[in-house]
């Protein structure tokens, strides 16, 4: 008997078959920065005790925290461990909690402080032979884009962004990629200094959610939509993020920069390259991005851009139950501030499937509702062979992908009303994704963290598709600033006035989602 | 909200199911396959409710077939759950006497959800070929669960003799996280062939000799098999290679140590899986294991037992499985 080669490509425990085997990521440690961020306590922490949780951390994993907190490790283990009790998804086990918990180190330090490098550096090293890390490390820059350049360049004066002896070295960012092309250039140029771009892990997480994978599913898998994917039968696209929340403490951040620049540029675009891109020849990394990337570069505003896009700012209003003040209102935002909060544009796609279908996109804060959807609205049927009574109440058919809340599929088309005359109504087919699916299915970041381990790119979008986005969003940012300020708008509703007159415009109307 | 339904027919069941979806909204729609669970009284409310918590992942139909005494009157009683009582699922358990009681794949047939899965699932006793049983031929998929059985090896043993694509075992499921953890230790350098392995376990503990195995299959290499006192469930595995052996060790049946050569210890918690859990990940796909069957039906003859009546490691002997767990 020969036993069986082992190599680094071919592991004789890993058939393709066995689909049951988990994905657990090799030894690793994970360095954040910025711990004391709502986003490290809200979402990585408790996706990190979730993986965890669920068997798929490497036995060797341990998390370092930087920060400029004087605590020990202990400390830094009780924020964790407060975050963890708060926002997790899987149940607290105390034996889960103290396995992973003695992987906790915390290095005290600014960012502008080479010895509290020296000491991360240490702390690594450490824990390299302590825990067995084998000296791959995953520095997660969950701190403001400012910060960047300081933090890329310490490590790299420490030693710490070369890959050394087969050990890997992986950066992850978070939005906002700049706030036009040139400052994403520039900071894609800082980092790139520092670490090679397949080293580089951009978060969209809308990318890490199981609805936004399923459109991939669906469009793919299928054979009964595919075909009607197209100009040919696809009247308009609506893709809609709306908030019901308002800026709350993130006054800082967010004027100046607006809806737009926060949402669209990212997530709406990502949206509408999932829906609107061709084929992909494999689900590999590089192939997706490719149509990705086509299919963005396809992209065109229309010529007249004050009535194909919409800019408005919420006021004082009713929201649910709750009177809420108006932007301008905010702690920390100036009174003449022209930051837009609510953002809708409307593009073309210049490729054979997509000719004359416009897509709409819009988001905005302090709306009726939180929801986000895909509204892909179907052409009237050519004949109708109805009287045009019977054929009054029917709209036009849809498929509409939920993702968020309540992820899952509407289909709308028209039903015959029971009775005696003929008369036909819309009527909805629910696929319900997130009713009971996913009550157990995976948080976004824990899915694109355990992609970072395994170095897993396929759900990161790469720098040439945040330069296509901000190619695409430029000439409206510059457009809009020579306008002054936008409409207002009362909060709780769906928006200012013009953004339905845009759609009158068309002939059409905003889903009420 | 449960409703019983005593001395019915199925078409009455169908008509109430469909009555209540009517009542209270869209509850079959979602469901994606019908859980068919074969299953004497005493032990059928644990699998219900196994079956209610891994619905949550899967929705699906769970019919809960209880078959009663063989003599006396011909009657069905039924009884549907669905909402809080159910989980995510609906739930109809059927109880057959008398005559019927042998025929439970007939009372099915009305009830199983259109154009969808059926697995079927006995969760102590299993006829000695499932897939060639009557409600074993509805299903894709068949799930038994060896370490119910009275002699865990000998039941191993019919299963591999009647082994057919979608057969399945829980003892199976219950070794995934093992055999995970092994495959990524395999995954770091250096890169060298396992030159022998052993797999310590209970004695009755068929999650262990299908771990011995799939090592033996894939690895090609002697492996074997050391016993441990009967309830200890999986207990260690040692890969040897050139620079030295690779250990997983699971004393106490929570906490477990791996231990590659030259590198420091690491624990990790590696509890014993519970039964929704395995019955969840076996509900994830419904394609026939080809891993398993390999396992299975040429592993184990592969793996080498030692005569002698071993002791198992010196180390502290872990506490039998508490009530209500699998051995794993």
């Amino acid at each position: 008997m020969t036993p069986t080669a082992v190599s680094q490509e071919q592991n004789p425990l890993r058939d393709p078959q066995d689909k049951r085997l988990p994905r657990i990521a090799g030894p690793c440690s994970l360095v954040l920065f910025g711990v004391t961020g709502d986003l490290a306590r809200n979402k990585i922490m408790p996706a990190i005790y979730d993986l965890a949780n669920r068997g798929l951390l490497p036995p060797s994993f341990s998390l370092v925290g930087f920060a400029r907190r004087d605590w020990t490790h202990a400390d830094f283990a009780k924020i964790v461990r407060e975050s963890v009790r708060a926002h997790a998804r899987t149940p607290f086990h105390a034996e889960v909690w103290r396995n992973l918990a003695e992987g906790f180190r915390f290095v005290s330090g600014t960012f502008d402080d080479p010895a509290a490098f020296d000491v991360l550096r240490k702390t690594l090293d450490n824990l390299n032979t302590e825990r067995g890390t084998a000296g791959n490390h995953i520095f997660y820059l969950s701190i403001p884009p400012a910060f960047f350049s300081t933090v890329t360049q310490q490590l790299d004066h420490s030693g710490l962004s070369q890959d050394a002896g087969g050990a890997w070295r992986r950066v992850v960012i978070e939005k906002p990629f700049g706030h036009d092309l040139a400052s994403a250039r520039e900071l894609n140029s800082i980092v790139g200094a520092v670490f090679p771009s397949d080293s580089i892990f951009r978060i969209d997480h809308y990318l890490g959610k199981e609805t936004v994978q399923n459109l991939l599913a669906l469009r793919f898998a299928n054979q009964m939509f595919e075909p009607i994917w197209n100009a040919n039968y696809v009247d308009h696209v609506q893709i809609t993020m709306a908030e019901d929340i308002g800026i709350g403490g993130r006054a800082g951040y967010y004027d100046g920069i607006g809806a737009a620049r926060d949402v669209i540029q990212n997530h709406l675009l990502q949206l509408l390259a999932l829906t609107a891109m061709e084929e992909p020849v494999s689900f590999q990394a590089r192939d997706l991005r490719a149509e990705k990337e086509k299919v963005l570069s396809a992209v065109r505003l229309h010529e007249d851009l004050a009535a194909s896009t919409v800019r408005g700012q919420y006021d004082q209003g009713w929201q649910g139950g709750e009177h809420v003040s108006g932007y301008l209102d905010e702690e920390g935002i100036k009174e003449t501030s022209t930051t837009e909060t609510y953002a809708a544009l409307k593009v073309e796609i210049d490729t054979r499937r997509w000719a004359g279908v416009p897509f709409y996109l819009r988001t905005g804060k302090r709306l009726g509702k939180r929801v986000t959807e895909i509204a892909v609205v179907f052409k009237r049927a050519p004949h109708l062979p109805f009287d045009q009574t019977a054929t009054e109440e029917l709209g036009q058919n849809a498929i509409v992908i939920r993702v968020q809340p309540d992820e899952g599929v509407t289909m709308r088309f028209g039903s015959k009303v029971p009775g005696n005359a003929m008369e036909v109504r819309d009527v909805t087919m629910d696929f319900g994704y997130g009713s009971s699916f996913t009550e157990s299915s995976p948080e976004a970041y824990e899915r694109l963290i355990l992609d970072v381990m395994l170095g897993d790119p396929p759900l990161f979008p790469r720098h040439e598709e945040v330069e296509l986005a901000w190619k695409i969003l430029d000439p409206v940012e510059a457009f809009w600033a020579t306008q002054g300020r936008p409409d207002s708008y009362p909060a709780g509703g769906w928006g200012p006035e013009c953004a339905d007159a845009m759609m009158a415009r068309d002939g059409r109307s905003w889903r009420k989602p | 909200m449960i409703v019983d339904l005593p001395g019915t027919t199925t078409a009455a069941v169908n008509k109430y199911l469909v009555k209540l979806r009517h009542d209270i909204g869209a509850m079959t729609l979602g469901r994606v396959l019908t859980l068919v669970i074969v299953v004497a009284e005493t032990e059928a409310e644990p699998a219900i409710e196994a079956a209610n918590d891994a619905s949550r992942q899967h929705p699906c139909r769970v019919i809960a077939v209880i078959s009663g005494k063989e003599s006396g009157a011909t009657r069905l009683d039924a009884q549907i759950r669905v909402g809080g009582d159910a989980g995510a699922s609906e739930v109809v358990v059927l109880r057959l006497f008398g005559a019927l009681a042998s025929h439970g794949d007939a009372v099915l047939v009305p009830l199983l959800l259109p154009d969808s899965p059926v697995v079927a699932w006995w969760p102590s006793q299993a006829p000695v070929d499932v897939s060639e049983s009557a409600i074993g031929k509805m299903a894709q998929r068949r799930i038994t669960d060896a370490a119910q059985a009275s002699s865990p090896r000998s039941e191993m043993r019919r299963r591999a003799d009647n082994y057919h694509p979608g057969d399945t075992d829980l003892a199976w499921s219950r070794i995934t996280l093992w055999r995970g953890l092994l495959a990524a230790a395999l995954d770091q350098p250096p890169y060298e062939p396992v030159l022998a392995a052993n797999v310590a376990g209970a004695s009755d503990s068929p999650s262990a000799d299908l771990m011995a195995g799939w090592l033996a299959q894939a690895l090609q290499c002697p492996v074997t098999r050391t016993r441990t006192g009967a309830g200890t469930g999986m207990v260690s595995v040692r890969l040897t290679r050139t620079s030295g052996n690779i250990d997983l060790l699971r004393p106490d049946g929570a906490v477990a140590t791996l231990s590659p050569p030259g590198q420091p210890v690491r624990r990790i918690t590696l509890g014993r899986r519970t039964l929704p859990e395995c019955l969840a990940d076996e509900l994830h796909r419904l394609d026939p294991d080809e891993v398993y069957a390999e396992t299975l039906t040429r592993g184990l003859a592969m793996v080498e037992t030692p005569h002698h009546n071993q002791s198992g490691p010196k180390k502290a002997v872990p506490p039998p499985a508490r009530e209500g767990e699998s051995p794993s």
